[in-house]
């Protein structure tokens, strides 16, 4: 027995050491292009293939919801997943490699700015690839981008200064109230706001107004949890910023300019994906630049020793101050993305529930870093779409791994980790 | 004139009187010193210097500046740098990070250059960085500066603990207990430190310590604390030779 454990367990380390030697020499241009050429593969044979394997269309998500829908068609969702997605990303990415590594080298020499915005550039050509084929995959794929940033914008709090904020439905609610006040007060006609004030086309200018005026909105609210955090720690603070929540939730049911508990909607249709998508960057962006500097730094000072942070000329109440108007901004703006994605909101999205779903994200994917929030709120949003056809068990199932995930990592997947993009891109070297 | 001024200061926790009519005077480059018991008073004096505690009552100025009611960051970045008895390092950070840190009263680059990466946060944190590396070479720590502070050897947090206390740029640096828990090889190494960032930066530095060997060599000055009171003052000779002193601190031994 013990002998051929110990087989094993060599036998799996040889195959990670084997993975990792494979993945240590691609650079990531490569990756993109592997997945560039699967999502293509897709989009012009990709219907056939499905209908030849047997089933009616292409699978929606990776063949998982067909998996547990038809669990007869498993072996062809999974030989459509091996031949469409796996194997040309594997294929190209080893093939391309040596000619990419020259490429990306090459590109190293040119402003920073320029070789991201290729990345950008094809990544963007992947996600708008793939999400063509469905009307269902667009609207996964604009909610994960804004599970990301509303991850990365409490991340901030939760992980980056350490407090225990339970807020981030609030400042959501008010970023997506405001922007759609904003929105739908000048350029709709609406029953409660009555005519629009501005013509139609100038609206997709406003737009990114509109965000930003929902962004400021929130972080404006968020002065009532931010000032109690310069007294208060821990449990206390959370309970605060609990109260917070249930406060705007109430107070929003309770104003009818806003159509009180039915909601408001009719906002105009400005939220697609190039706007999703180049909104999530730029926020991500400027985070992470935040992070890194010492001003953002100085949220960690903060959180690992307070009165150290002050003995060593830090502003502390500043830090806190800015830390919790900077988070809750970005979650405004989410908000605002949100509202315009789905054109109705209602404030009973804005509750517990939406708490527990970002909050498992942040702690899933890792506190403290950038990776993280991506890796965590990309997982637990898929996952809760894939686990769709079980029904009552997904809260069941995510949950668990949740669970498991704090055992083995209790500070989640990709914790502590700094986001350089330099390093990202940079060009692999082979080992050996 | 001098640098930093006491003048009769006094605190009480709730009826408990801690420090009574406390006074100092530390001119430029000088080395002072603070011996007492356990529980004497000597870390609430430096905490209340430091803005971490508001004095009952008396006067603190540094540089003819009035201390009392600033916030301890002001103090700090007025120019008040110090260590901790027990090592306050942020646990999660590279040892590199701390030492930045400290400079955060120096940098002016602001939100916007935070958020948008402006090429004067780049040349700002660039400068601050090279002074780190300097701080950290002249401790002798800088082969750790990537790696995270709570990984390091005992000795070697505390001297980034003190590089960190430097990159503040003080005039006045206070260090409590610098060599707790240090061997004897590791305190003579701390105490030829302490005489090269004496030498290296002008400083005054205010020490508090429980090792004689190393109060003695080092300060100019020395107060003992009992109880809250000073009841002495004067050079190592004759602090060491005072009749008070070696009954509430000292004991005979040392004397014979």
């Amino acid at each position: 027995m013990e002998l051929s454990s110990g087989g094993i367990s060599t036998d799996k380390r040889q195959i990670s050491s084997l993975i990792r030697v494979f993945c240590a020499q691609i650079p990531l241009l490569s990756w993109l292009l592997g997945a560039l050429v699967a999502v293509a593969l897709e989009h012009f044979i990709g219907r056939d293939f499905a209908r030849t394997l047997g089933m009616r269309k292409e699978p929606m998500l990776f063949g998982f919801v067909i998996m547990l829908k038809k669990p007869m068609l498993m072996h062809s969702a999974l030989i459509y997943f091996v031949v469409i997605y796996l194997l040309p990303i594997i294929v190209i990415a080893r093939l391309s490699a040596a000619s990419v590594n020259r490429l990306a080298a090459k590109l190293l020499d040119y402003p920073l700015m320029l070789s991201g915005l290729i990345h950008l550039g094809l990544l963007y050509a992947i996600l708008h690839w793939w999400s063509e084929p469905s009307l269902y995959r667009a609207e996964v794929l604009k909610q994960t981008m804004i599970a990301v940033l509303l991850t990365l914008s409490l991340n901030l709090i939760n992980g980056y200064m350490g407090e225990f904020s339970c807020s981030h439905p609030g400042f959501m609610a008010l970023g997506a109230y405001a922007s759609s006040v904003f929105t739908v007060g000048l350029f709709t006609d609406d029953k409660l706001f009555g005519a629009a004030l501005l013509p139609q086309w100038l609206g997709p200018f406003f737009f990114p107004i509109a965000l930003i005026f929902g962004g400021l909105i929130a972080a404006i609210g968020a002065l009532a949890v931010a000032i109690p955090s310069f007294r208060t720690r821990g449990d206390y603070l959370a309970i605060i910023s609990l109260a917070f929540m249930f406060i705007v939730k109430s107070l929003i049911e309770n104003l009818e300019f806003v159509g009180g508990p039915r909601g408001l909607g009719n906002q105009p249709d400005w939220a697609n994906r190039p706007v999703v998508f180049v909104t999530v960057v730029i926020g991500i962006w400027i985070i992470n630049n935040f992070v890194r500097s010492t001003f953002g730094k100085a949220l960690n000072a903060v959180r690992d020793n307070e009165m150290a942070a002050d003995a060593m000329t830090v502003n502390t109440r500043q830090t806190k101050i800015t830390a919790f108007l900077f988070a809750a901004f970005w979650a405004g703006v989410a908000g605002g993305l949100f509202a315009h994605i789905l054109r109705y909101v209602n404030p009973g999205t804005f509750g517990i529930q939406k708490l527990a779903e970002v909050l498992a994200m942040v702690y899933f994917g890792g506190l403290n870093s950038v990776y993280g929030s991506i890796v965590g709120a990309c997982s637990i949003r898929l996952l809760s779409e894939m686990l769709m056809p079980l029904a009552l068990f997904k809260w069941i199932i995510i949950p668990l791994l949740l669970i498991l995930v704090m055992i083995y990592r209790p500070t989640g997947l990709i914790a502590f980790k700094e986001f350089d993009v330099k390093k990202l891109i940079q060009p692999r070297k082979k080992l050996n | 004139m001098s640098l930093l001024q006491i003048d009769k200061m006094t605190h009480y926790f709730g009826g408990l009187r801690a420090v009574f009519n406390y006074g100092l005077d530390i001119n430029p480059g000088q080395i002072r010193g603070l011996i007492g018991p356990n529980g004497a008073g000597k870390t609430t004096i430096f905490n209340l210097i430091t803005g971490i505690y508001q004095p009952t009552e008396g006067l603190i100025s540094l540089e003819g500046n009035k201390l009392n009611g600033r916030s301890p960051h002001e103090i700090a970045s007025m120019g008040i740098g110090r260590t901790f008895q027990n090592m306050l390092l942020w646990r999660h950070m590279t040892v590199l990070e701390h030492v930045k840190m400290a400079r955060y009263s120096k940098l002016t680059y602001g939100l916007i250059g935070a958020f948008f990466g402006t090429t004067k946060r780049h040349q700002e944190e660039t400068e601050s960085e090279d002074k780190a590396y300097y701080l950290l070479k002249m401790m002798g720590v800088d082969q750790f500066a990537d790696q995270i502070v709570v990984n390091l050897p005992y000795g070697a947090q505390r001297r980034v603990e003190m590089a960190r206390a430097l990159a503040m740029e003080p005039k006045v640096l206070f260090l409590d207990e610098p060599t707790a828990g240090m061997n004897p090889e590791e305190l003579v190494q701390m105490m030829d430190i302490i005489r090269k960032i004496h030498g290296e930066f002008d400083l005054a530095i205010f020490l508090i310590e429980h090792r004689m060997k190393v109060v003695m060599e080092l300060c100019q000055r020395i107060q003992t604390l009992v109880f809250g009171e000073v009841i002495a003052e004067g050079t190592p000779q004759e602090i060491q030779n005072e009749p008070k002193v070696i009954d509430a601190y000292l004991g005979k031994e040392l004397v014979e």
